[in-house]
């Protein structure tokens, strides 16, 4: 097994989790119901522990502890996609992007989760029970807002025209795309790119909300090979601050 | 000692947020080996990977074992068989539904949508309900409202 392609491929898995994981915990306090405040602030919960156990799974093959690889490198050296490391910004863009995130992780991780490399599949398993919930939460939003009042719709139709182009940032491939196929440890971008388009296509159908034809967007590229936005390394300094003061701590 | 003195010995530890179930009964517990030299390995799976109790859980074990006198205890967490809500025991619903938390519904194979939305009112059994959120005070629990009885109720939702 190409360990280089294996290692590339779960570093794009676990970075997305614990950056889209910190964005939403940066709700926590400020959502607009309580109920909301909580759903966030536990996917965000979800995504630090799914992003614990992909850095174990580093680890394991010999990389840094996982405290060490979240909290000691710097943006160019994270393989997020742009998508998930833009501020949070007004609820109805945040609301679009945990939207356009879950439903290709959910895929992602059931795909992965008959992976030829076990461990892989194991932590896989697990957590796409998890991202389910997720999921029928960002649903049931999308659905109640994007067919309710005017001003609703429309701050949900200029999110979702905002995102989009990033979103399809989510499905960059690497150097490694080819061989991570051929070796069955996972199917590839292009047929989760193509599982996600119906599933998001199914549920926005049923909402006032008008679906671009992704065909003539241009993705945002560069997350996976650490190109990023202005918005990452300040993200990264606050994130890691108590961390960089005393590295050795023990808690 | 053997293994099923070991277990009611771990009847004792209980899940930190609720109480009254005892990590046998939910099922976090998978399989206690003894070895030789009489060293203790109690193998463990996490129930949500996030869950931040799942460090009380291993450390609880450790030290009820201890107090029974078993000096050399380790706790292996893994996720080889993962945990999902169907490996909570009869008696573990049953004082689920006592502590006012409404039990798992068990689920065949796949679960589906409508069993994450279903739940069974623990205060009057009605199943008129309705999911108010998926997400409640901690990641194992979500928030249902009853039409029967006109109470919200938290239910611990299946994985």
């Amino acid at each position: 097994m190409n360990t280089d392609a294996l290692k590339d491929l779960l570093y794009r898995l676990a970075d997305d989790q614990l950056i889209l994981g910190h964005r939403n915990s940066e709700w926590n306090g400020l959502g607009p119901i309580l109920e909301e405040d909580i759903a966030f602030s536990s996917m965000a919960q979800d995504k630090l522990g799914h992003s614990l156990q992909l850095y174990t799974l580093l680890h394991q093959l010999g990389e840094a502890e996982p405290d060490t690889v979240a909290f000691t490198r710097n943006a160019p050296q994270f393989h997020c996609a742009q998508l998930v490391e833009l501020p949070i910004g007004e609820y109805d863009f945040s609301l679009i992007r945990h939207f356009l995130y879950d439903h290709a992780e959910i895929l992602r991780f059931e795909a992965l989760s008959h992976s030829s490399y076990e461990p892989l599949a194991q932590v896989a398993r697990k957590l796409k029970g998890e991202l389910k919930y997720h999921t029928l939460h960002a649903n049931t939003w999308i659905k109640q807002l994007g067919s309710s009042t005017e001003e609703a719709i429309e701050r949900l139709q200029n999110s979702l025209n905002y995102t989009l182009p990033y979103a399809l940032g989510l499905f960059e491939k690497t150097a490694a795309e080819a061989e991570i196929i051929s070796e069955g440890i996972f199917v590839g971008e292009d047929e989760i790119k193509a599982h996600w388009q119906e599933n998001i296509t199914k549920v926005l159908s049923q909402t006032a909300l008008d679906i671009p034809d992704l065909a003539t967007l241009t993705p945002v590229y560069g997350g996976r090979v650490g190109q990023h936005t202005e918005y990452l390394q300040p993200l990264l300094d606050e994130m890691a601050e108590v961390f960089r003061v005393d590295p050795t701590a023990e808690w | 000692m053997d293994k099923a003195t070991i277990l009611t010995w771990l009847e004792a530890v209980k899940d930190p947020e609720i109480p009254v179930l005892s990590l046998v009964d939910l099922g976090v517990i998978r399989d206690v080996v003894i070895d030789e030299s009489g060293r203790v390995t109690v193998k463990m799976t996490p129930t949500f990977s996030g869950c931040p109790a799942m460090d009380y859980m291993q450390r609880d074990v450790v030290q009820t074992l201890q107090a029974h006198g078993i000096a050399e205890v380790t706790t292996e967490m893994s996720f080889e068989e993962p945990w999902d809500t169907n490996m909570v025991s009869d008696k573990g619903r049953e004082a689920l539904k006592n502590f006012g938390l409404a039990p798992p519904p068990t689920y065949q194979g796949i679960l589906d949508l409508d069993i994450l939305e279903y739940a069974q009112c623990p205060h009057c059994n009605s199943h008129n309900t309705e999911l108010r959120t998926p997400f409640g005070a901690t990641l194992c629990r979500s928030m249902h409202y009853c039409n029967d009885c006109r109470q919200l109720f938290e239910q611990f939702k299946p994985v």
